[in-house]
């Protein structure tokens, strides 16, 4: 007597929480096939998703392909000595630079051109043409990195057909060395071409919550003699504002998860420093080298370094009062 | 030209008076799709072109000389079979058993008076946010399940997507819970339930995930290079043809070095290759195009 009853909500109501089951042999054999049902995916779950997470012991050990076949709590234990070891190198630095630069372009690249993309094809009103538009525009998505690169590497070649076109136009006079030049640029062109494969398919989500925004909005702007424009920029805009904030704070969260496999395949011999990023870092020392404890240490530091940041972002999104993740 | 006329026609018909903005729009995306579809084009274009011809000069997008003989050198001398079934192989099987797998587990979670709906739920989702990176999963799947080169590494370590269960979850939540409740007063069981009406309703969503799922093994590439290269799929042969290296490697540093001397296999070769690969996602691509349209907004409004 005198409990709280609780409640929760469904659809928008208020419902009174249901009363907490108790685990009886009963309740065990009436659910027996909903255990048969997901107990095995738990089991793969905690052996694919979960174990992983234990080898990350490995950071704090010495563990060479010797050592690795001896139970954890057998092996060298050395303390903060692999960080040490990798924040020491150059290389490292060297990754998480190329790790930074990356995503930090293909962010601002990414966001602008997808939510341009959506709003003006928003403002296309030949309804067919606007389909067959975006079908073709999500094409590029499905289809492999390793296609992409193989298509990149021809059509950006010194003497391929970009250079070409750009040459017979007489906007240069020398084919621009889009793959074949180390340095920052390099950066430039694998996001420039993620921004040409993922574009469309990015808009998606902004033209799905467009469909969203009130006509009558619409109506009275028109009324009081808003042009497109204005409309775009006061309504559309504002109206998609929530999605992009989440968007936003979800990206930051994976700045540091860029993955390794369009790098490794765009890049070759001459344009590999400005290639290099964390995870193919940790590749290379951590499998390549056999070094394992180094590699767990570089993927740590990634961890840590996402979950900070998805934290400050989400924080700053709740400060300014839009909608947050959690 | 006359599409552009056509578009003029139906605009009128809305009333709205067209304005030097709309056709600006229109010829904005012309570009686009051009821009899109240009370099696939190209590659088309230079497969089916004399390969000597090729290396004279450009193809834009019609054959110069036209000719079947990179398509015929691929298939005589880089034995495209064994790959190739291999490929189909791991995308019909890989499709079938994760599909599987994330419908009974969103059933189950579904089911809120699962006892352990809550924790199983929890023990799924944070794995979304927390994972144990790379050197730790190689080393797991290689060395502790010793699944490398063998076929079910491309089956069992991607079994389950945890961002598909929520898919299907909240289209089963979208059910009416009456159907599930008169099949027990019937007397149905749990799996009953779930087979003959939870499964047979939820196609739609299983079409997407089926999808996705799909073209993501189709696409994989990554997991022949770590743990499979005996067993290599088109995506795999499509990367050492690019690379034009016969033989595995074990470091990265080779292979940054032997890039430089790649090129061996005639251009042509390689995009008939490119063409090969890509062929089956643009035959299917038309035919799935509102499946994975709804899937995506489906995604967006959970988020």
């Amino acid at each position: 007597m005198g409990k709280k009853i609780k409640y929760h909500k469904v659809d928008g109501m208020m419902v009174q929480k249901p009363k907490k089951q108790k685990l009886t042999w009963n309740l065990i054999r009436k659910q027996r096939y909903l255990y048969f049902m997901s107990v095995p995916f738990i089991i793969w779950i905690i052996i694919f998703k979960y174990v992983p997470l234990w080898g990350w012991s490995m950071a704090f050990q010495n563990v060479r392909p010797k050592s690795f076949v001896l139970p954890v709590w057998e092996r060298e234990w050395v303390g903060l000595k692999n960080f040490k070891d990798v924040f020491s190198r150059d290389m490292f630095y060297a990754a998480l630079r190329n790790t930074l630069a990356m995503s930090g372009i293909s962010i601002v690249l990414g966001f602008a051109t997808a939510i341009i993309f959506a709003l003006l094809l928003n403002e296309l009103r030949v309804m067919r043409f606007k389909k067959l538009t975006q079908t073709i525009s999500y094409l590029p998505h499905f289809v492999s990195w390793v296609i992409i690169a193989s298509i990149a590497q021809i059509f950006l070649k010194d003497s391929g057909v970009l250079n070409q076109i750009l040459m017979s136009m007489g906007i240069i006079s020398e084919p621009i060395k889009f793959l074949s030049q180390t340095g920052p640029r390099f950066w430039f062109v694998v996001c420039l071409v993620n921004v040409w494969k993922e574009c469309g398919w990015d808009a998606i989500i902004y033209l799905s919550a467009m469909t969203g925004i009130d006509q009558g909005l619409y109506e009275a702007a028109k009324v009081d003699g808003a042009g497109r424009f204005r409309r775009m920029w006061h309504i559309t805009l504002p109206g998609i504002r929530p999605t992009i904030i989440v968007l936003l704070i979800l990206s930051i969260g994976s700045v540091l998860n860029i993955g390794m496999e369009r790098q490794m395949l765009m890049s070759n011999a001459i344009t590999k420093d400005y290639a290099n990023v964390l995870d193919w870092y940790a590749y290379l020392f951590g499998i390549g080298e056999n070094n394992y404890s180094f590699g767990t240490a570089v993927g740590i530091f990634k961890s840590a370094i996402s979950l900070l940041l998805l934290m400050g972002a989400n924080k700053i999104a709740n400060k300014i009062g839009e909608g947050s993740l959690v | 030209m006359v599409k552009l006329k056509e578009e003029k026609g139906k605009i009128k018909r809305n009333s709205n008076k067209i304005t030097t903005f709309d056709i600006c729009l229109v010829v904005f995306f012309i570009v686009v799709i051009i821009a899109t579809l240009y370099p696939f084009l190209n590659v088309v274009a230079i497969s089916l072109n004399d390969s000597l011809d090729t290396v004279r000069g450009m193809n834009f997008i019609i054959p110069r000389k036209f000719t079947w003989a990179n398509y015929e050198k691929l298939f005589r001398e880089e034995k495209l079979l064994f790959p190739f079934l291999i490929s189909v192989l791991r995308t019909v099987a890989g499709t079938i058993t994760n599909l599987a797998a994330t419908v009974m587990i969103s059933f189950v979670f579904s089911r809120r008076d699962f006892y352990f709906n809550k924790l199983f739920t929890i023990i799924f989702i944070v794995t979304m946010y927390v994972s144990g990176g790379l050197v730790p999963e190689y080393l797991l799947i290689a060395r502790t399940l010793r699944l490398s080169n063998s076929f079910l590494v491309y089956i069992i370590p991607s079994l389950i997507w945890v961002y598909n269960i929520l898919l299907v979850r909240s289209f089963i939540d979208g059910l009416p819970t009456a159907l599930q409740e008169s099949a027990q007063i019937d007397g149905a069981n749990d799996f009953i339930v779930f087979y003959k009406i939870i499964v047979p309703l939820c196609k739609p969503v299983l079409a997407t995930v089926a999808l996705f799922v799909a073209v993501g093994q189709w696409n994989s590439f990554m997991d022949t290079y770590f743990y499979a290269r005996n067993l290599p799929t088109l995506q795999y042969k499509l990367y050492e043809i690019l690379n034009d290296t016969g033989i595995n490697l074990s470091s990265m540093h080779q292979a940054a070095a032997l890039e430089t001397v790649a090129t061996i296999t005639p251009q042509s070769v390689r995009m008939a290759i490119t063409v090969i690969v890509t062929v089956p996602i643009v035959v299917v691509y038309p035919f799935l195009q509102k499946y994975f349209v709804g899937g995506m907004t489906l995604g967006a409004v959970k988020s």
